[in-house]
């Protein structure tokens, strides 16, 4: 769906986050030229459209002790790829489960988890247990571990202007 | 470095990650059920982010739904580049974040914007600049998201 101009220019304002301010929406909606309740109605529409999936934090991992982060990709048959997401996207210890597209030669897994934990050993053995529990140990697969962060923002949308050619 | 969280910052963190009220007041509302008063969660939730405990306050997008786009993006890095290229990848405001991993295929990075076409002119960007390819993954399919975290 097209963003209204209002959803935009708002999604725009609240790029660095919701002001810390007792009244955070009307401190928002000065930023906008839009008054508090409407703020409130707007952002409460775009919850309800699914256009804001929820409002909250996002936590850096590595500042909360998890050091070890690591991205576990599998190499499921297409048939199969939408039943294993369903199983892993339920699994305790995955926290975001994708299907992509393969690159071959180079790259033929077509199925990415997260798994993070306090270090690289625990995270190693959990794989391996959920592998074993879920019965995809005879798929194909990797631990990829981060070596270095070099980035950690959220996404930033509401840039449209600015970036149209 | 592991940031000192005291029970309440965890409660803070913790209930947060499930949602924050859309109301008048609603860090008073947050407070009210942790217990604490409006002006220590705003002082604690400041104090965490200024720690990078917190890397975002507000809403998480369904980016798809409003025609926003989203990719991983996957390079091959020689080791003797790799300060060179990050630099060059993590300029783009587009990155949201980038790691370096253990494969061949050694940086991995995130990028997102309001259209498809605005994601293909940074990886056409990051391939000139950098003389490197690019493989770009797209999700097909999300079958879990909420990447919710215990502190």
């Amino acid at each position: 769906m097209e963003l209204s101009d209002r959803e935009h220019a708002l999604i725009a304002a609240l790029c660095d986050g919701l002001p810390l301010d007792s009244r955070p929406y009307r401190a928002l909606g000065e930023r906008v030229g839009m008054g508090e309740a409407e703020v409130l109605a707007c952002l409460e529409a775009m919850a309800r459209d699914g256009i804001i999936r929820r409002l909250g934090v996002i936590v850096r991992h590595h500042e909360l002790g998890y050091r070890a982060n690591a991205m576990v990709v599998w190499d499921i048959p297409d048939a199969e790829v939408g039943a294993v997401g369903r199983l892993l996207g339920n699994a305790p210890e995955v926290t975001l489960c994708y299907r992509r597209p393969r690159r071959p030669p180079d790259w033929t897994y077509n199925l990415f988890t997260m798994v993070h934990g306090r270090d690289r050993e625990s995270v190693a053995a959990a794989i391996e247990a959920l592998a074993d529990r879920e019965g995809l140990a005879h798929h194909p697969r990797q631990v990829l571990f981060s070596l270095r962060r070099f980035k950690q923002c959220g996404a930033r949308y509401g840039r449209r202007r600015e970036a149209a050619e | 470095m592991t940031t000192a969280l005291d029970p309440i910052d965890r409660a803070i963190v913790n209930t947060l990650q499930g949602g924050f009220p859309v109301c008048e007041r609603p860090f008073a509302e947050a407070a009210h059920g942790l217990g604490i008063g409006e002006a220590e969660m705003i002082a604690r939730i400041r104090r965490l982010r200024e720690d990078g405990v917190l890397s975002r306050f507000g809403p998480m997008y369904n980016a798809d739904r409003f025609g926003g786009h989203n990719t991983l993006v996957a390079m091959a890095v020689p080791a003797e580049r790799f300060d060179e290229v990050a630099a060059v990848v993590n300029a783009f405001p587009e990155v949201a974040h980038n790691y370096a991993r253990a494969h061949s295929l050694n940086m991995w990075f995130v990028v997102a914007a309001d259209s498809r076409a605005t994601v293909d002119r940074v990886l056409t960007e990051v391939q000139e600049r950098t003389g490197l390819p690019v493989y770009d993954m797209p999700k097909e399919r999300e079958f879990h998201v909420g990447l919710r975290i215990e502190a």
